[in-house]
């Protein structure tokens, strides 16, 4: 939903970024406001992925340049929790297994590390799991993975939907989803989609990174971005990835070749 | 991404243990020989048999080499430059805690240990050692009348002889090991613990060792004994101020089940580790064992290892008694350039008897950690089983840890089972808990109390917690 009035929340000005001494980010710019809802397209290594883990804050991407305001506040100086907890969320593309650590225990530490940030009440376990069970709704999830440790011996899609039930009880301002789309059927995709379209509300903001119409045809993008070489090259509506999808990424490798000259 | 995240670059947190208590301490001339065994017996008025006790093991010590076997390293210990006897100068023991040096007192209560009877732990008896004697022990009464025995082995000694005679190096003989020999000869005080037949002991009971002398080894030995259909839960603690010369801390524990008797033994050992780079600390070198005697009895050893510059220890269980049952639950931690080498021995004699093996090392900083354990089965153990489980976690990529597992059966029909297992801490792990909000220190401590949850739910539910929290502590700092 586009607002000419609403809050910007998100605000990328010429970001730098390398991984190691590979320079990666060459100066994007993006700005995302409160309701809407972009999608960022790209070949592999594009840069979509290491744009979406330097805004949460991964330690082995190292900002070289550029700045990225957050609500009006500085974020490359705050630590990854930092960031979480004042609503800005992660959908990774790769869940990592953590064995030992219990999923329950893990959602109410972060639910709660949030919602101390937002000066809300601590959710005893109790009352946490009340919670719990009424958001499981919006992933379709079995409870059973309540009790499992993190992610350990999730499916594809079951680790999707453990991200997205993660969402839904972090309550974001702006939610970055990194790929969700891959490795779904295409059940697992509806109902991926379905829980983003759900928790999407005119006062949070979403950032799809993704390679395939596939995902834009569930969750309908106000704003498209190609990804090339590290750069946004042409950001456009959700026209723009039917175009993608028509033409391939060959148009986009020619523009880039072009601006690399210059 | 910041500076705090990065390997190695936060300051671990001091060892909150390391102060000096400023008390007057009566201790004898360093060295050993013949004159100090015998005069540390008549220190402690002791009867003859202990006496001959104490001088056959010196005799045999003084023909053993200490162990070179574990993946230990460390300067010679030079055992003539040792103290093998300190006590706070005050009157024989108190009867009241009233009358016990405020000193003392408050020297516990910095511990966390509170002795006094408006403070002190409810439903916990302790029994506080302090350098070589016991000063104190609470709830002696109400444990006497449920025919409970809790006190000093000194005290042992002179009130139950017949108990101590009997039953003294009964389970680790004197010349079991170098360790053990040179404890037999010199120790000065520790538990003694008697539950008399079909009793369920009404307490956790619990000794908690200080050493506070900078120069002076400490040898306690700790005997507890139950008796048919008895049962007794114990627990350990121990804490040592911060010098920079190394100290010798050489146990020896002892426990004896007899028939359905039970006897659950946890430990959380937080001696002074040595500073970042290796100087000082406690080296840890203890023989504890447990003797099931009887028929059906069962004998667990849970223990929490975090400090100490060395640790050399191996609780064991003989598991005699038919369908007998031995547990070892461990958790030994080990930063900057501590060492451990430390498991357990299972040695099946009756038939069906049973063990388990729970171990999880983990290893931070430059430290080495190695696990070594021995099922043994020999041929009278028919329907035998054993379960192992080691697993090993790795924190930053200096630290080491090794499996050493021996396994000797001579009984075709029994069964052992080993599993084995290393992981890591990964970064990606971290960033994971990291951008859900949760600090990094604590996504640590999740991790790691997660990779130690099969250990901390055997430790008596005060303990656990504090085992957690001690773990966290520990660790603080060590990873990036």
């Amino acid at each position: 939903m586009i607002r000419p009035d609403a809050d910007t929340l998100l605000e990328i000005v010429d970001l730098q970024a390398r991984v190691e001494d590979k320079p990666i980010l060459k100066g994007v710019n993006l700005t995302i406001k409160a309701g809407e809802i972009h999608a960022v397209m790209g070949r592999n290594g594009s840069g979509k992925s290491t744009l979406s883990k330097v805004l949460a804050g991964h330690p082995a991407y190292t900002v070289t340049g550029g700045s990225v305001l957050y609500r009006g506040a500085n974020l490359l100086d705050l630590e990854p929790e930092q960031r979480a907890r004042l609503g800005l969320f992660l959908g990774f593309q790769y869940p990592v297994e953590i064995p030992g650590v219990s999923n329950l225990e893990f959602l109410r530490v972060s639910t709660n590390a949030r919602r101390g940030e937002k000066g809300e009440e601590e959710l005893d376990t109790f009352a946490f799991e009340d919670l719990v069970r009424e958001r499981l709704q919006v992933v379709q999830m079995d409870p059973a993975f309540l009790e499992r440790s993190v992610n350990e011996g999730f499916s594809g899609g079951e680790k999707k939907r453990n991200e997205i039930l993660q969402m839904a009880l972090l309550d974001p301002l702006v939610a970055i989803l990194d790929e969700t789309d891959s490795g779904l059927d295409i059940d697992a995709l509806r109902i991926v989609a379905g829980g983003v379209n759900h928790l999407a509300s005119p006062d949070n903001a979403t950032l799809l990174i993704t390679h395939y119409q596939r995902l834009l045809d569930v969750i309908t993008p106000d704003y498209v971005h190609v990804m090339a070489g590290g750069r946004i090259l042409r950001t456009g509506g959700k026209e723009l990835a039917l175009e993608l999808e028509d033409r391939g990424y060959d148009w986009v490798d020619q523009e880039l070749a072009v601006l690399e000259v210059v | 991404m910041s500076s705090s995240t990065s390997v190695g670059d936060l300051v671990s947190q001091p060892y909150k243990y390391g102060f000096v208590t400023d008390i007057e301490t009566d201790k004898i001339d360093k060295g050993l020989s013949e004159d100090v065994v015998r005069l540390i017996s008549s220190k402690k008025d002791e009867p003859q048999f202990l006496l001959d006790f104490r001088l056959r093991a010196y005799k045999q010590w003084l023909g053993m080499k200490e162990p070179d076997w574990a993946a230990l390293g460390h300067p010679a210990i030079d055992y003539q430059e040792m103290i093998y006897y300190a006590a706070p100068r005050q009157q024989e023991k108190k009867l009241s805690l009233d009358e016990v040096d405020p000193k003392l007192l408050e020297t516990f209560d910095k511990l966390g240990i509170p002795l006094s009877e408006q403070k002190r732990l409810s439903n916990v008896a302790v029994d506080a050692v302090f350098d070589s004697v016991s000063i104190a022990t609470t709830y002696r009464e109400k444990l006497a009348e449920h025919g409970v025995i809790f006190c000093s082995i000194s005290e042992a000694v002179k009130d139950h002889p017949e108990l101590i005679e009997r039953y003294l190096g009964t389970v680790v003989p004197s010349n079991d090991n170098f360790f053990a020999a040179l404890n037999s000869a010199v120790f000065s005080d520790g538990s003694f613990v008697f539950i008399p037949k079909g009793v369920a002991c009404p307490m956790e009971l619990s000794t908690y060792f200080r050493i506070n002398s900078g120069d002076t080894g400490q040898f306690e030995r700790t005997l507890i004994v139950a008796e048919e259909g008895a049962s007794v839960s114990y627990l350990e603690g121990c804490t040592a101020p911060m010098f920079d010369t190394n100290q010798l801390h050489a146990a020896v524990v002892e426990l004896v089940t007899l028939d359905d008797a039970s006897i659950k033994y946890s430990t959380v050992q937080n001696w002074y580790a040595g500073d970042e780079n290796g100087v000082g600390g406690i080296y840890n070198f203890v023989t504890k064992r447990g003797h099931c005697r009887g028929d059906r009895s069962h004998i667990s050893w849970t223990q929490v290892e975090t400090g100490s510059a060395i640790t050399w220890k191996y609780p064991s269980c003989v598991l005699q008694g038919a369908e007998s049952v031995g547990e070892f639950y461990s958790v030994a931690l080990t930063n900057n350039l501590q060492q451990a080498d430390t498991g357990t021995k299972m040695v099946h004699v009756g038939p069906r008897t049973r063990s388990t093996i729970v171990s999880k090392g983990i290893s931070a900083g430059r430290s080495s950690n190695s696990y070594r354990g021995l099922v043994q089965i020999g041929p009278k153990a028919m329907g035998a089983r054993n379960y192992s489980q080691c697993d090993s976690m790795l924190i930053g990529d200096q630290a080491a840890a090794n499996t050493y597992p021996y396994i000797r059966s001579q009984q075709p029909e029994a069964s052992v089972e080993h599993e084995a297992s290393t992981c890591r801490i990964s970064a990606d792990q971290l960033f994971y808990l990291q951008s859900r909000g949760i600090g990094f220190e604590e996504a640590v401590s999740m991790m790691v109390s997660g990779f130690c949850r099969d250990v901390f739910n055997q430790l008596p539910m005060e303990f656990a917690a504090e085992a957690d929290k001690l773990l966290a502590l520990k660790l603080e700092g060590s990873v990036g």
